[in-house]
């Protein structure tokens, strides 16, 4: 092993410089780096739009800006986090740097599809800044009729076409995922064989694949109401706004399965370079990401609980969507086993593990709640729903992200990161995240309804907690891209396998060869085969 | 565990070789991009890539389909009067020419499988560009004639039968499902130009055909949508 | 590479079949058979697109994969209709609830 500890040579960072080779790019691991640096733009400005809304939520009376501007501010911040930020945030960057190097590939499958994906986010990004900067929208994310057809200015056009628009990128990601997989595995490397971050995206590519389409043709076919006044969705027109619920959450309910399965695939791989063992139950974990993906196509008429479904499509639908806990519950479980009697460490990737597991539970165990009918009643469109779907986005994706961006920075960037900072900022993430959005099930439990610039004063304590809270997630979130980018040039080399990890991507230097690999790698046995702790013991 | 401490994988000293490949001595077909291992890899995955894309492409119109039976579900006699104004007989033809627009793509992909002259994948591929253009030709003389008796949803919708607002219901669904469809008819006329060029530079041979059937299953997957909005669109007033 | 050659003549075979389908289907249509019509016309056009997807796609000389994934694309679509369906169905059937 020692032949290739040494970084010298070239590697795909440095084969090739200047804009032309990275803008044309094939490579899979440099598009991966595109999409970091521009979802990580698009996190700030979405951020940004949250900060102004928690500001303005500091007082009861709208008096940081006018109720108007503040419909869109958190419109602006619903659409860039969802839809270009938590949906590529995982798979467009871990995700394409890592697929091809688990199942021993040289690259994805469509290479120049690949590229091509990143630049129609890009496009579909503009336009919604363009929508942004020109006026803003006002819909609220969900793009819902007839806020979206009637009552609102005209660039939910503009922005409706970004969002469909970026569809395609995610579209383009899950296939070439899909691909990969089935038609790129090394020899030897069987389905039992491959990592569960393979798995997870596997089985959020089948959800990119089978349901942005829908969401597709529902905001295009908003886009040619507005414009060509074909009557749809319109009530005016003679539309059913209804069906557009239907068809907007047939996709956005499984969206966010999308958000949460690539972050449990990181989940899996961290839990177990931090246990050193093999995670308990395999199978389980692996087909508990398919289940997850297709029970989430079953369950989306829970959020239509109060908009006239019928009572007994809402019985159906209350039924199906309890049964995503199973394989949720099964995962958490799994998890948890991994880490009994594991050899625990507690690096910053570990202590991400840590809070996704606690956060998620709780996103979790919320949404029966609010898969519960009369309950969901009392709660639906209240700070209720906000805190639970935030536990679940933020809690269970961001934190996924962040740690497996600490776990494989050492392999994307060949350096090292420092580790006291980043122990920090986790403990910030984690403790401003509770401080904020704790408090909003309470005060949603109370009845303070999501989506208005003002309260009445009896909430204001609960409000001010929360953006309390908001500001240490913030630093939170500053710190690493500080100490990250810093790292770049400063931190100490990494070598191909700082944690000690099992997998192929540690056995190859770090950063990777344009290649990853000079030859074909043979696969003879799991690629994650930790020895039981004592082993291990005995070895060194 | 074996004392190197990892896997069985050991790249040995040459590590870093841009460009190569599993076995550098191999001869390599000049189409074969450089991350795949044998042209059979390279050709199933990119089928398989368009089987995928097509399935995309099902949700993207099942949605619109989906919008076609909630609002028939609605208004089923509305809808029968309104389809009783369709042209029955230019929908039928144009069923017709996509049927016959398959047959020679089909045709086509098996004139490269079995290494025939350029002549006879030109001359497929030309026939099917041919019938793609009379249908679109003959959808353009329909929508003119709709624009002509003021059946086109909107302001200026008219409508005599006693269900106008189903009717202008369902000429929102024409429209949009129709042109939708046409849209793909042009995207796949493009696309056959493309695979028409490069056939005529002699790309295409048994070795090497998989562009020429990727199109084709774009292609017959535009056929499968017309066969279902033609009985969907045309036939529900049939028997009025 | 390898692909199945089907002979020239089951293409024409498929073929005659799909304009012998639509020929039937528009003859069907003209007739007034209550509600059968919708069934015959849709048994009509799904078994015509069986023919296209089977022989002029490939289908039938595919890998299972291939079948798996075109399957599950039809499947994908009816878990939408149908589900979509149960609300617009079962509306009204609580005394007193919207219809």
């Amino acid at each position: 092993m020692d032949t290739i500890t040494t970084t010298t040579g070239l590697n795909y960072l440095n084969n090739g410089y200047g804009l032309k080779s990275w803008l044309l790019t094939k490579d899979h691991k440099r598009i991966a780096l595109l999409y970091l640096w521009s979802v990580t733009a698009f996190f700030a400005l979405g951020g940004f739009f949250a900060l102004l809304i928690r500001l303005e939520l500091l007082t009861p009376a709208a008096d940081l800006v006018q109720p108007e501007t503040y419909n869109k501010l958190f419109t602006m911040h619903g659409v860039i986090m969802v839809f270009f930020f938590l949906i590529p945030s995982i798979p467009a960057t871990l995700g394409n740097f890592l697929i091809p190097i688990m199942v021993g590939a040289k690259d994805l499958a469509f290479p120049r599809i690949n590229l091509l994906s990143w630049y129609i986010y890009i496009l579909g990004g503009l336009f919604t800044i363009v929508a942004a900067a020109t006026g803003g929208i006002d819909t609220g994310w969900t793009f819902y009729v007839p806020y979206s057809t009637a009552a609102s200015n005209s660039h939910v056009i503009l922005a409706g076409l970004g969002v469909f628009i970026t569809g395609f990128s995610s579209i383009l990601t899950g296939l070439n995922f899909v691909v990969t997989v089935h038609r790129m595995r090394a020899p030897g490397l069987t389905w039992f064989r491959l990592p569960l971050f393979v798995w997870s995206h596997y089985a959020t590519s089948l959800i990119m694949i089978l349901g942005t389409p829908v969401i597709a043709i529902t905001v295009l076919l908003v886009a040619v109401e507005r414009g060509l006044h074909l009557g749809i969705f319109d009530p005016a027109l003679g539309g059913d706004p209804i069906l557009f619920q239907h068809l907007f959450w047939f996709y956005s309910h499984p969206a966010v399965y999308i958000m949460i399965l690539p972050a449990m695939g990181v989940i899996s791989e961290i839990v177990q370079a931090f246990a050193r063992k093999n995670v308990f139950g395999y199978a389980f974990v692996a087909f508990s990401s398919l289940a997850i993906a297709i029970i989430g196509f079953l369950v989306w008429g829970h959020h239509l609980f109060v908009s006239g479904e019928s009572t007994y499509a809402g019985l159906i639908f209350s039924i199906l969507s309890f049964l995503v806990a199973i394989p949720s519950a099964v995962k958490v479980f799994n998890w948890t086993a991994t880490i009994y009697k594991g050899s625990v460490s507690f690096e910053s990737p570990m202590l991400y593990v840590f809070g996704f597991i606690g956060l998620f539970t709780i996103g979790g165990l919320t949404g029966l709640f609010l898969a519960t009918m009369g309950l969901d009643v009392h709660v639906h469109d209240t700070y209720f729903v906000i805190a639970h779907f935030h536990y679940v986005m933020v809690g269970g994706a961001i934190m996924g992200y962040l740690g497996g961006i600490h776990y494989w920075w050492p392999k994307i960037t060949g350096r090292m990161y420092p580790e006291g900072l980043a122990k920090f900022a986790a403990l910030c993430v984690f403790v401003g995240f509770n401080l904020t959005f704790f408090p909003q099930f309470i005060v949603g439990y109370l009845g303070m309804p999501r989506r208005y610039a003002m309260y009445p004063e009896e909430f204001q304590v609960y409000n001010v907690l929360s953006t309390a809270g908001a500001s240490v997630l913030g630093v939170g979130y500053l710190i690493p891209i500080i100490y990250l980018i810093w790292s770049l040039k400063n931190s100490p080399l990494a070598g191909p396998n700082p944690w000690g990890a099992k997998g192929l991507e540690w056995e190859i230097p770090s950063p990777p060869p344009t290649e990853n690999f000079a030859v074909t790698p043979v696969v003879t046995q799991g690629t994650h085969q930790y020895a039981p702790s004592r082993e291990v013991g005995i070895a060194h | 565990m074996p004392t190197s401490g990892s896997g069985d994988y050991h790249p040995g000293p040459v590590a870093i070789q841009p460009g190569g490949h599993g076995d550098p001595h191999a001869v390599h077909h000049p189409k074969l991009q450089h991350h795949f291992d044998d042209m059979a890899q390279q050709a199933e995955a990119s089928t398989l890539g368009m089987w995928v894309f097509l399935v995309t492409e099902i949700m993207f119109f099942g949605g619109l389909f989906m919008a076609y039976i909630v609002y028939r579900y609605a208004s089923p006699l509305g809808f029968e009067e309104a389809s009783h104004e369709l042209n029955l007989y230019l929908g039928a033809i144009n069923t017709a020419v996509l049927i016959c627009s398959s047959l020679t793509m089909a045709l086509a992909v098996r004139a490269a499988q079995t290494n025939q002259s350029r002549g006879t994948q030109v001359g497929f591929l030309l026939v099917t560009m041919l019938f793609g253009f009379g249908f679109l030709g003959i959808k353009a003389y329909e929508y003119w004639e709709k624009f002509h008796v003021g059946h086109v949803p909107g302001p200026y919708f008219v409508w005599d039968g006693q269900y106008p607002h189903a009717a202008e219901q369902f000429y929102s669904l024409y429209f949009a499902m129709t042109g939708l469809h046409a849209l793909h008819m042009i995207v796949g006329i493009s696309i056959m130009t493309y695979i028409t060029i490069m056939a005529w530079r002699r790309t295409y041979d048994a070795e090497y055909y998989t562009p020429v059937e990727v199109a084709g299953l774009y292609w017959h997957f535009v056929d499968i949508v017309w066969i279902f909005l033609f009985p969907l669109l045309y036939l529900i007033g049939g028997h009025y | 590479m390898s692909g199945h050659v089907a002979p020239k003549g089951l293409y024409y075979t498929i073929f005659a079949a799909l304009i012998f389908g639509t020929f039937l289907t528009v003859v069907v249509a003209k007739i007034d058979l209550g509600s059968f019509n919708n069934i015959a016309m849709l048994a009509i056009a799904c078994a015509k697109a069986s023919l296209v997807v089977l022989f002029f796609m490939h289908v039938k000389w595919s890998s299972r994969l291939t079948w798996v994934v075109v399957c599950s694309g039809v499947f994908w679509l009816l878990i939408m209709f149908s589900l979509t369906m149960s609300d617009y169905m079962s509306r009204g059937w609580v005394p007193g609830t919207w219809k």
